[in-house]
């Protein structure tokens, strides 16, 4: 084939939106985060994190502020979570970080509920005020116990025993 | 009896010599990738044919296939009050199989039939045969560049193809059914990740384009010289490439799995 100009710039604009769909898929959807260096990084111990995942959206009044880049075991067995926020957020020092739910069975996240102190968090500070996660099958089961333990209601703890029950008897 | 026996072992012994030949056929291309010239220009010329000549189907199966995942991944999720997930199923699902499957069979259709073609019908009309008296070696000048384009672009093709089935997951999922837009896009973002899910799929899609280039530039390249042997050529890349790419799929997302 001969050269033709124009086809060729057609095909340098094929490569150019692949490569260009390739660098969204890779940063914005792949999250591939170069260290800039204006970030907040802070820190909080939780006793139960219940399925909170590392690139975890952190949100302060339901927007987005930063994400969760690091989950570990401490030494005294609770999960230390590191949070990579906005730098240019002013953190009072009694923030406090809890677990919740989008939904009722959707990802977890962490929301910051801000303090009054006057001092600010530093980065690599940890936030010393947190609330775990609420593990819906724990609140379940706790239900059903208490329920059950009344007496009043035999339908909480035995409508899937019952049929068994009754079958036994004769 | 012995006769059955005797078919079976010419099978088996003509598929291990179909293999093997398949094989120094694969090391000569790849002798000529390596060897100067590059051939830019043929290979400039091939991506046009292979690549941009691709785009529209693979940017209306994208969109299509996005928009068909976005509508059964809403009425699946809505049961259990989790559309908020919807950009993840979409995305995961895009990213990880879809994506550089797709795109791969597509590309055998379309790219890889009409390559074997060309070279099968290169071979009976003796244009191969003409090359090689003028001492020019057919695999280098015809070949080579149909293969390194088909490489280059899928990967390409792949990420425009996910980009479209995004996009059209955003607008059935956002537009049409009313989730909620930032949701899509926060579920989408937190659950992809780049090592698991977005370079599997690029490799995933490296690797089919080899598949499809070899067998495709194999099959024409040994077709029988006549017009039966090219419809066999052409039938032969669509259904060898179509079944390799997913056998191949499922090996490379296992060993990924064993090696993340």
């Amino acid at each position: 084939m001969n050269p033709s100009p124009g086809r060729d710039l057609v095909v340098g604009g094929f490569v150019l939106a692949g490569l260009l769909a390739l660098a969204w898929l890779s940063f914005t959807v792949g999250g591939v985060d170069f260290e800039s260096g204006d970030q907040l990084v802070v820190r909080a111990k939780f006793d139960e994190l219940g399925g909170l995942k590392t690139r975890a959206p952190v949100v302060i009044s339901g927007v987005r502020v930063g994400q969760v880049s690091d989950i570990v075991l401490d030494d005294d067995y609770r999960a230390r979570v590191t949070m990579r926020l906005d730098g240019r957020l002013q953190l009072p020092t009694d923030t406090t970080a809890s677990i919740v739910t989008a939904g009722l069975l959707g990802d977890r996240y962490v929301v910051l509920q801000l303090g009054g102190d006057t001092k600010m968090l530093a980065s690599g500070d940890e936030v010393s005020f947190t609330e775990s996660a609420v593990l819906l099958e724990r609140l379940l089961g706790k239900l059903v116990h208490d329920a059950g333990g009344d007496g009043t209601d035999d339908a909480a703890g035995g409508t899937a025993g019952g049929g068994e029950k009754r079958e036994a008897t004769p | 009896m012995t006769d059955a026996i005797r078919a079976l072992g010419f099978l088996a012994v003509r598929a291990a010599a179909d293999l093997g030949s398949a094989a120094a056929f694969f090391a000569d291309v790849a002798r000529c990738i390596v060897s100067p010239p590059l051939r830019l220009r043929s290979v400039i010329d091939e991506t046009w044919k292979l690549g941009v000549l691709s785009l529209i189907v693979i940017c209306v199966c994208g969109l299509t296939v996005g928009m068909v995942l976005g509508l059964q991944g809403y009425n699946t999720l809505v049961r259990f009050g989790a559309t908020e997930s919807l950009g993840a199923v979409v995305g995961l699902s895009l990213v990880r199989e879809l994506g550089p499957v797709l795109t791969a069979l597509l590309a055998t259709g379309r790219a890889g039939s009409a390559t074997a073609a060309e070279i099968g019908s290169m071979v009976a009309s003796e244009q191969l045969d003409g090359l090689r008296m003028m001492s020019i070696d057919p695999l280098d000048v015809v070949v080579m560049p149909k293969a390194v384009a088909m490489v280059l672009v899928m990967p390409l093709l792949s990420a425009l193809f996910i980009a479209c089935g995004v996009f059209g997951g955003w607008l059935v999922g956002v537009r049409l059914l009313g989730v909620d837009g930032g949701a899509y896009l926060t579920s989408l973002e937190t659950s992809v990740d780049f090592r698991d899910d977005v370079m599997s799929s690029l490799i995933k899609a490296v690797v089919f384009g080899v598949l499809v280039g070899w067998v495709a530039t194999y099959r024409g390249y040994t077709s029988a010289p006549n017009a039966a042997g090219v419809s066999a050529a052409t039938t032969s890349t669509v259904v060898v490439g179509s079944v390799a790419i997913l056998v191949f799929d499922y090996f490379i997302t296992a060993l990924w799995g064993v090696t993340s």
